[in-house]
């Protein structure tokens, strides 16, 4: 008996007007898989991350998360989306809250845990990424790369099943990259499943399990990332990856 | 000049008790369209289509009655279907059921300058809409609204002067009785003019003070 899938896409569509960002996509993730997905820009990667939230609708096809397909917006959609954590390219920190209140905000309004309960486990996380010592700190007075380990520290803080990373280091400086992936390597390390559109592909090869390559709007290339990476099937995945390496 | 001081003294309690009304009228009528104008902001942003038909019906009708038309339908209307509510009461309800419409488009406005990343955060964390609101946007978006909210109030506190036209014995109201009795119209809407320019000044005042304080909070860096 194969254990099903924790995320399931079929068919996915998705358009913004007349311009189609998704041309049906299929896609499975196991419990505990590590996927990247690489590409060019506007290949429909962020689109296809934001879709398993349901941050972006669908226009056809379906996407189940634990056998359960997306619910409407509304109370099913917001308990649905409190075990999927998301971190963004731009962090999406709550600048008027400190780094210790953007972590247990949601855990004490959402999950409904203590206040007490919810700021220690805060500080946990906020040893976990490496900032104990920031947790009164607001968000301004944070580096990029500190700003988005409060992210992942407050995505973590919901206890989620998954973890979507949407770009997570597309907005840092080269020095503040490494400290991010670090964190996301430990992470995987530790068996989260998780879903990352990066430009980075050192942590592709090294971190994930599966690098799926999208272009214009499809998933053309699946493989494990050694294969992908040395031995590339198909033209565009090999054009791609020229590029990367010949700059 | 002389009688001139000599009116003001003997009528110093009563020119007091119309500089109280009007501030009460504006006070009561500010907070109450704060309240209901920021609950109108949150139909017309909501997900819900008929609340934000209710929000949009509610601003284009409240927005585009001049306040002394909804003032004598409410003095002389409400009594017609069997509400008695006291004169001053009437005044506030015309303040805030105008002031809310102008009030609500300031908190719109203010909620659309917050980055809709800081929505979508909120969302992907499991919130619901009013937690988001009540968590994230609306606190970030009050900071942005200090100045245009500050306007909604000086609005609130010009319009006031209308509810003296329906009887209320606002500044504006007492000052136009005594100038029937002394006929020294000149001087006596000087002064009522005076206490409006006293009062809205004082708002501007208060205004800046609180947008300094915001400026001022270590989390002001964040735009």
């Amino acid at each position: 008996m194969t254990v099903p899938p924790l995320v399931e896409l079929r068919g996915v569509r998705k358009s913004f007007g007349d311009f189609e960002a998704l041309r049906g996509v299929d896609l499975d993730i196991a419990r505990g898989e590590k996927v990247a997905l690489v590409g060019a820009s506007g290949s429909g990667k962020s689109t296809l991350c934001r879709c398993i939230n349901r941050l972006e609708t669908v226009t056809s096809g379906t996407i189940t998360i634990d056998g359960q397909p997306l619910p409407q917006e509304g109370k099913a959609l917001a308990d649905l989306r409190a075990q999927v954590g998301m971190v963004f390219q731009s962090f999406n920190l709550f600048p008027h809250y400190t780094a210790l209140e953007n972590i247990s905000l949601a855990p004490v309004h959402v999950r409904k845990a203590s206040k007490a309960d919810a700021e220690t486990e805060a500080r946990e996380l906020l040893e976990r990424v490496g900032l104990s010592d920031k947790a009164q700190s607001y968000p301004a007075e944070l580096s990029g790369g500190q700003q988005q380990r409060v992210a992942i520290a407050r995505a973590l803080a919901m206890h989620p099943q998954l973890m979507l990373f949407d770009e997570p280091t597309s907005a840092l400086d080269p020095e503040m990259i490494a400290e991010v992936l670090e964190v996301m390597s430990e992470l995987a390390a530790d068996g989260m499943t998780m879903l990352v559109v990066t430009h980075e592909m050192g942590f592709a090869r090294h971190a994930c399990d599966r690098v799926c390559f999208m272009d214009a709007g499809q998933i053309v290339e699946e493989n494990n990332p050694g294969e992908f990476f040395d031995k590339p099937r198909t033209e565009r995945a090999q054009d791609f990856l020229s590029k990367l390496l010949h700059h | 000049m002389n009688e001139i001081g000599q009116m003001l003294a003997d009528n110093a309690p009563f020119l007091l008790s119309g500089l109280l009304t009007t501030l009460l009228l504006t006070v009561f009528g500010f907070l109450g369209a704060l309240l209901l104008g920021t609950t109108i902001a949150i139909f017309r942003v909501c997900p819900i289509s008929p609340l934000r038909v209710v929000g949009t019906v509610y601003v284009e009708f409240f927005r585009n009655v001049p306040l002394l038309s909804l003032l004598i339908l409410i003095v002389f209307g409400l009594p017609d279907i069997g509400l008695l509510i006291p004169l001053f009461w009437c005044g506030v309800l015309g303040l805030v059921l105008a002031g809310s419409a102008f009030i609500c488009e300031t908190v719109r406005s203010g909620i659309n300058t917050i980055s809709v990343g800081q929505s979508e955060a909120a969302r992907a964390l499991g919130m619901s809409f009013t937690t988001q609101l009540r968590l994230i946007i609306l606190p970030q978006a009050f900071r942005t609204m200090v100045q245009p909210l500050v306007n909604n109030f000086i609005g609130i506190l010009i319009g006031s002067s209308l509810a003296a036209a329906v009887g209320v014995s606002d500044i504006t109201n007492v000052t136009q009785q005594l100038n029937i009795q002394y006929a020294e119209a000149v001087v006596l809407f000087l002064l009522s003019g005076a206490v409006y320019l006293v009062f809205a000044l004082g708002a501007g005042g208060v205004g800046s003070w609180l947008e300094r304080l915001v400026a001022g909070a270590r989390t002001g860096g964040f735009r």
